[in-house]
């Protein structure tokens, strides 16, 4: 039952696997604006304006691929706090996003949750906690609601990065998913850290799609430098999610160029040689030629579009950073549903 | 994997003396005969609560025959007397826990069959599903870490255990530093009433060793010395610096989960009856017969000798005092200890 | 027992039972998931034959893995449905913590009310049945520390019905915890047909003049006994039952406190950081002034839990007869 994809994404050819150049296009894009806006986190933490940024440089691919095979108003999506090219990706916008960094009472969270917790109701993205795993068994639970009520045509997507496939939580929400056949997706994102923790001391086996089969499931291995190859994967489970063919699970392996977060220095864990060398696969160029190369986009098409990305990043960070905090007494709302008092 | 009778087999020894296998019929009869007495006690109203291991005496003995003495570290679950009395622990000691008597291991506090002994190399156990298995895996890393090759941990849970979390951490962590552990599964295809169709889509839990990187293995748990020998080649792997194995023994569980399960109540008399076709014990006993390794009136001997330890093993337990209240307060801490100081 | 018109006499057993099969019948958002709640019914049989009149859908024979029954019921209650996992012993809920004080309770807070997560978690707890060391544990004063998160434990039938349909009806988590002593020992009317009690609100079940004692789930049951002890020997004794942990009623302890001036508090969990200590301090807070008597707490010693052999487990919990001493001691202060 496991498999390992090819891996395209090569500059040689293009195997669009049925995307139309738009399609294509709005990946790209996808993967552009996660960029930049990344970096902008990262700009605006040295700049002292906000306390904390993380970056998911080396998953633009996967995010951008999967986010396609999303379908919005349908779909649920329950990511981890790596996940923001997935989460523009299935349509959430770069101010929502800036709020969510500067920590903004417009903010969905109202400016609680740590950056890049997102959660959208309306997009069918869900609320997440910082805490590893954990989310998993939500994910599992929102998937067998969609079962429940006979919802066919809907799946949940639900990410995990390697090192929290260590959690018990993942093995208890894998067990449970395939037990009840549930229209639901485990995407792995793998780039190899967790941390400074490098993937030989999580794991004895490095294939984590391999523990697939245990649970009697389909499990999937695939480049997730290659948007494309993503996609791919990606719907084909989802699609087989939403037709009662049960949970599947993908390994994405990609990397993570950037230090965990702001707060980490990664020199004192890894090399800056093996980042430059996995920095050579870096996929956000590699798609940006890979499309100019196969016409899809002309080279002065892709200025355009890096320029539309970065005004609409910069009019965000201007928007959110103009709107205010949350207040005081915002601290005290919504512990309940009711006003509430430990003491009545 | 089909239960297959070891009778139909003849008998392949797999380096076991007839001394040995009279020891692996012994302990297999001992468990049947104590378990047993446990429910007679709780019928009798002198016991609150009894638990048998009846279909999981050939898997136990076979394993504990593979365990060795002095050096081991055994961390079982509840339903392991076979492999308690295999490794050391005496008929008296398992009766002083069902009695809950102060000269039990663990001062009569635990609940019975939850036993103890450090001079046995078996470690405490609590109730609580799987959290015993993180701690078989700190005991292996302990030996790695101190050089200590020749020694291994047996680490045993049943296959609803499998499920919890903590299950999947302990599996991870061994495979990453190749621990001197052996994951042995007592598949009885039940979790109280739950069946294994309910608990896992792969019935083959041995399966799962790959995704961790270790081997894995099924076997006939009806049949001790297929039990021994796969025990012994794993644990002998893991003394020699060879890393863990994840085994898979099935087996069946006859009777109720416990003196306070109706298993009538979700599964039913026939297919109970079936599984007990392939009762491990007369079978077993055959085998030895029809070989010659022991004869008939050996056999009556045997199960006469076992009668009588049990007996006196019970008068002698239930002779023994309660703790006190007092004893109520002991052990907390190193020392007396008060939370307001 | 004279029966009202309209109610019947149902153990505390039925009750639960009674209300769950309600909640199935009339919505059918309403799941069932645990270890063994299906063919078995639950280790109580509080869910017998549920399997077979709402299939397995709606009762789920979960794998043996709390964290993910805790956790696959928020992610059920975010998505629409109305959960209501079952814990099988409450000595289990330790892997399932991170799910129930990480999670549920921080759902609301977290999105800011955008994702809810109504949530019932019921358990049994509590001691008296030989259950050693990891079949009777309390658990309460673990999880009343949490906001979020809401906590009952009733003590009569009645109030097990009223305040299970409030914790099913409820928008937010409830940790609803069942003593199972009282299971089949306490019997008691309820009234046919769907009411809730609200979570929050204790209960006067004897009135008195000369001491307040408080206390919740098997020791109402033992405190009403050794308060009626006393009321023959001339001393007059009120008794609420708190029925609920969080949020808990202020008001009628204060009423009385100040009526009676004088309080003792009872309970099964351990003393130390144990509900009374919180009861304690908010009246010496708010009442101080209206106390005759130092404030008393009695309640387990500080061990981890009651031991198996039968001297360990007397010797853990308060007797009936300890608690008449108590209160007699505090009456004549
Ligand atoms: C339960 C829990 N344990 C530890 C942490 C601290 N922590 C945050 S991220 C992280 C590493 C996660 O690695 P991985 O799952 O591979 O995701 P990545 O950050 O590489 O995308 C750790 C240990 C946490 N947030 N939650
Ligand atoms: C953490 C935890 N959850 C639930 C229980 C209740 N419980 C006791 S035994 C049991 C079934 C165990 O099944 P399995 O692991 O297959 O072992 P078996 O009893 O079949 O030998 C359950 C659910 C428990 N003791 N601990
Ligand atoms: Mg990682
Ligand atoms: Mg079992």
């Amino acid at each position: 039952m496991a498999t390992k994809s090819k891996t395209s994404g090569s500059a040689s050819t293009l195997e669009r696997r049925g995307l139309t150049d738009e399609q294509l296009v709005g990946i790209l894009r996808t993967m552009l604006m996660h960029r930049r806006l990344e970096g902008r986190g990262f700009e605006l933490n040295r700049q002292g304006k906000i306390p904390f940024a993380s970056a998911g440089e080396g998953h633009e691919a996967v995010q951008a691929g999967a986010a396609m095979a999303f379908e919005r108003g349908k779909d649920i999506l329950v990511p981890y706090y790596r996940d923001l090219g997935l989460d523009i990706g299935i349509g959430l916008s770069p101010l929502e996003v800036l709020l969510s960094l500067f920590a903004r009472v417009a903010d969905h969270s109202g400016g609680r949750q740590f950056p890049h917790h997102y959660a959208s109701k309306k997009l069918g993205l869900y609320s997440i906690s910082s805490v590893l795993a954990a989310q998993l068994p939500h994910a599992v639970g929102a998937a067998y609601a969609l079962k429940y009520r006979k919802e066919t045509g809907r799946a949940v997507l639900a990410t995990v990065g390697d090192g929290a496939t260590s959690e018990g939580e993942w093995h208890e929400s894998m067990n449970f998913a395939a037990i009840h056949k549930l229209p639901i997706v485990f995407l792995c994102e793998n780039n190899e850290w967790a941390i400074s923790t490098p993937l030989a001391k999580q794991m004895a086996n490095p294939n984590i799609y391999e523990r697939a089969e245990g649970y009697g499931m389909p499990g999937v291995q695939i480049n997730g430098f290659d948007p494309i190859a993503c996609y791919a994967a990606v719907k084909e489970a989802m699609d087989r999610a939403r037709t009662g063919g049960g949970p599947t699970f993908i390994e994405a392996k990609c990397y993570r160029f950037l230090a965990h977060t702001t707060d980490d220095d990664d020199r004192t864990y890894r090399s800056r040689e093996e980042v430059a060398e996995r920095r050579k696969q870096d996929p956000v160029p590699t798609f940006e030629r890979l499309l100019v190369e196969h016409g899809v986009l002309t080279a002065e098409g892709l200025e355009d579009l890096k320029r539309s990305v970065l005004a609409e990043a910069n009019e965000a960070t201007d928007r959110a950073e103009s709107m205010p905090y949350p207040a005081p007494h915002d601290l005290y709302t919504n512990v309940y549903a009711d006003s509430y008092q430990p003491w009545r | 994997m089909a239960k297959t009778d070891t009778k139909a087999k003849g008998l392949d020894r797999h380096g076991l003396t007839d001394e040995q296998l009279r020891q692996i019929f012994r302990n297999m009869l001992l468990q049947r005969q104590l378990d047993n007495r446990g429910f007679q006690l709780n019928r009798q109203g002198k016991v609150p609560f009894a638990l048998g291991s009846e279909g999981h005496e050939a898997l136990q003995a076979g394993a504990a025959m593979a365990f060795n003495r002095g050096k081991d570290i055994l961390a079982p679950y509840y339903r392991d007397l076979g492999l308690a009395l295999g490794i050391g622990l005496t008929p008296y000691e398992i009766m002083l826990s069902i009695f809950a008597r102060v000269d039990d291991h663990n001062g009569g506090r635990q609940f019975p069959n939850h036993y103890s002994s450090k001079a046995a190399g078996l470690m405490s156990f609590s109730s609580i599903l799987a959290a015993h298995i993180p701690h078989a895996v700190g005991a292996a890393y302990a030996q790695k870490y101190r050089g200590e090759t020749g020694r291994a941990v047996l680490v045993t849970c049943g296959d609803g255990t499998t499920s919890e979390g903590e299950w999947h951490e302990s599996m991870n962590f061994a495979a990453i530093h190749k621990l001197p552990l052996v994951m042995l599964v007592e598949n009885n295809e039940w979790a109280i009433s739950t069946p294994l169709s309910k608990q896992m889509a792969n019935p083959e839990i041995w399966k799962r060793a790959e995704g961790y990187g270790m081997p894995g293995k099924r076997f006939n748990g009806f049949d001790p010395i297929e039990t021994y020998a796969n025990v012994k080649e794993a644990l002998d792997r893991a003394r020699t610096g060879g890393g863990p194995t994840l085994l898979e023994g099935m087996c069946y569980r006859f009777l109720a989960h416990s003196t306070d399960d109706n298993d009538m109540t979700y599964r039913t008399k026939e297919i109970v009856a079936e599984a007990r076709k392939h009762d491990p014990v007369p079978n077993f006993q055959a085998v030895l017969v029809d070989s010659g390794v022991m004869s008939d009136a050996d056999v009556d001997a045997m199960k006469k000798d076992v009668l009588r330890e049990t007996n006196e093993a019970t008068d002698k337990a239930e002779a023994v005092p309660y703790p006190q209240a007092s004893d109520l307060y002991t052990n907390l801490y190193e020392g007396a200890w008060q939370p307001w100081q | 027992m004279a029966v009202t018109a309209g109610s019947k006499v149902l153990n505390n057993v039925e009750a639960v039972r009674e209300t769950l099969y309600e909640a199935m019948k009339s919505d059918d958002r309403t799941i069932i998931l645990g270890e063994d709640v299906g063919a078995r019914g639950n280790v109580f049989l509080i869910t017998k034959d549920f399997i077979n009149e709402f299939g397995p859908e709606r009762v789920i024979d979960t794998p043996i893995a709390e964290a993910s029954i805790v956790g696959i019921a928020v992610g059920m209650a975010m998505e629409g449905l109305r959960p209501i996992a079952e814990i099988q012993f409450a000595d289990f809920i330790y892997p399932a913590f991170n799910q129930i004080v990480g999670e549920a309770a921080k759902t609301r807070y977290r999105s800011n009310g955008e994702y809810t997560c109504p949530l019932v978690i019921r358990t049994p707890y509590g001691g008296g049945v030989r259950g050693a060391l990891s079949h009777s544990v309390s658990i309460e004063a673990l999880f009343y520390h949490v906001p979020g998160l809401k906590i009952v434990a009733p003590a009569f039938p009645a109030d097990v019905k009223g305040l299970l349909n409030a914790a099913i009806d409820d928008p937010d988590p409830v940790l609803f915890l069942e003593h199972k002593k009282t299971y089949r020992l306490i019997k008691g009317e309820v009234p046919e047909g769907h009411y809730t009690i609200p979570i929050g609100k204790a209960n006067v079940i004897k009135e008195g003049r000369q001491l307040t004692v408080v206390s919740y789930g098997l020791y109402v049951h033992w405190a009403l006994e050794a308060a009626n002890q006393l009321e023959n020997e001339g001393m007059s004794v009120e008794v609420i039952d708190l029925r609920s942990i969080r949020p808990m009623d202020r008001t009628t302890i204060l009423n009385s406190v100040e009526k009676t001036r004088k309080l003792l508090i009872i309970h099964e969990d351990n003393k130390f950081g144990g509900i009374g200590a919180e009861i304690s301090a908010m009246v010496a807070e708010e009442a101080l002034f209206s106390l005759d008597a130092p404030i008393r707490r009695l309640a387990a010693p500080d061990v981890p839990a009651m031991g198996y052999a039968e001297p360990l487990e007397h010797e853990y919990m308060s007797s009936p007869a300890q608690m008449a001493d108590a209160m007699r001691e505090l009456v004549k202060f």
